[in-house]
């Protein structure tokens, strides 16, 4: 395709979308921005640096396990409802 | 002895050993080795909590006990390379990736990547985006020389797996499985919600080249050669109106070539 019949082509693709979309709704106006206050935490909710383990105090724990073998470790949560189906997303070379 | 610097304090503080900074002293003179160690203890603790907070889909998919796996080898090989706690594990999903017991989750990764996308569009500068007016403005014969100009909090994530489906399933408290098959998902906050959009196929490597900077003919030529019945019109008014772009720039006359 020539450049200049592209051009058209894109013009005319762009023309016709945008008559078709003139009644929808575009994203919100800048305007919508005011009087309305983002909320800007320093942090993901319920962080602090108090955070080791439910139920202690700030005095925490000074317990650090470096030894865990995560090798050894097995996935358990939803990910087994993903691979139904004969393990679909796990042999999929897609 | 001079007192432990802040800095220095800090590094013992992400220290996988159990070494006291010269200069650290208790309230009663001499430092309190254990102490220390709690402190070392929570600011991992908090470290792990921040990235399960970041990730709570992927720590769904594969269980808190993996995911705390996970989390900790990450805490340990990477310090915070920003003050923003929000910032830290923009590179997690790689570490997934890495991650050798969850190999067999190929669609892990990238559906961490979904969630750092996210958080990062949450965060993003706000700006205006292009609206379907300003393309307007763009017909004429410049059309297929225009670049767009990435909305800040634009993100785009290409999978091979169902990422958005999986993400979208796991908003709710039942998960079922999804369809399995590529999607692309374009990640946007226009204004103050952030939003997740499954892209039609046709359109996925048009979006990207549009959010590389590539001009409107080029990615409507190349997305022609894929699919001769991509939709140039439809697919760029969609990008728009979810709020993909902050600006078009059309080459003037001095640097046209």
């Amino acid at each position: 395709m020539t450049r200049s019949t592209l051009a058209l082509a894109l013009a005319g693709s762009l023309g016709a979308a945008l008559a078709a979309s003139a009644a929808a709704a575009g994203p919100l106006p800048a305007e919508k921005m005011v009087g309305m206050e983002k909320c800007y935490g320093i942090s993901l909710a319920g962080q602090n640096d108090c955070a080791a383990g439910p139920g202690t105090t700030c005095a925490g724990t000074s317990t650090v396990d470096y030894q865990k073998n995560a090798w050894k470790a097995v996935p358990a949560g939803t990910c087994e409802t993903m691979n139904v189906d004969g393990h679909k997303g796990m042999l999929q070379p897609m | 002895m001079n007192p432990v610097s802040q800095g220095a304090f800090a590094a013992a503080l992400l220290d996988r050993g159990d070494a006291v900074p010269a200069g650290l002293a208790g309230r009663n003179g001499a430092a309190d080795p254990l102490r220390l160690a709690v402190y070392r203890n929570n600011v991992r603790v908090g470290l792990a909590r921040a990235l399960a907070a970041r990730f709570p889909v992927t720590a769904r998919l594969v269980g808190d006990a993996f995911f705390r796996l996970m989390a900790d080898a990450y805490v340990d090989d990477r310090r915070p390379a920003s003050p923003l706690l929000a910032a830290y594990g923009d590179d997690f999903p790689d570490h997934v990736a890495g991650f050798p017991a969850a190999a067999g989750l190929a669609y892990l990764a990238d559906t961490a990547r979904l969630e750092a996308a996210v958080s990062r569009a949450y965060h993003a500068a706000d700006a205006a985006p292009l609206g379907l007016a300003d393309l307007a403005g763009l017909a004429g014969p410049e059309l297929g020389l225009a670049r767009l100009t990435p909305h800040p909090a634009a993100f785009l994530i290409r999978s091979a797996h169902p990422v958005g489906s999986i993400w979208r399933t796991h908003q709710k408290e039942t998960v079922t499985a999804p369809d399995w098959r590529p999607e692309t998902v374009l990640v946007v906050r226009p204004d103050l919600d952030v939003g997740v959009h499954l892209l039609p196929a046709a359109d996925a490597g048009f979006a990207a080249a549009l959010l590389d900077g590539t001009p409107l003919g080029s990615a409507a030529e190349a997305a022609l050669a894929a699919d001769p019945d991509f939709d140039f019109g439809r697919a760029l008014t969609g990008l728009t109106t979810l709020g993909a772009f902050a600006r078009a720039v059309i080459p003037g006359e001095n640097d046209d070539q």
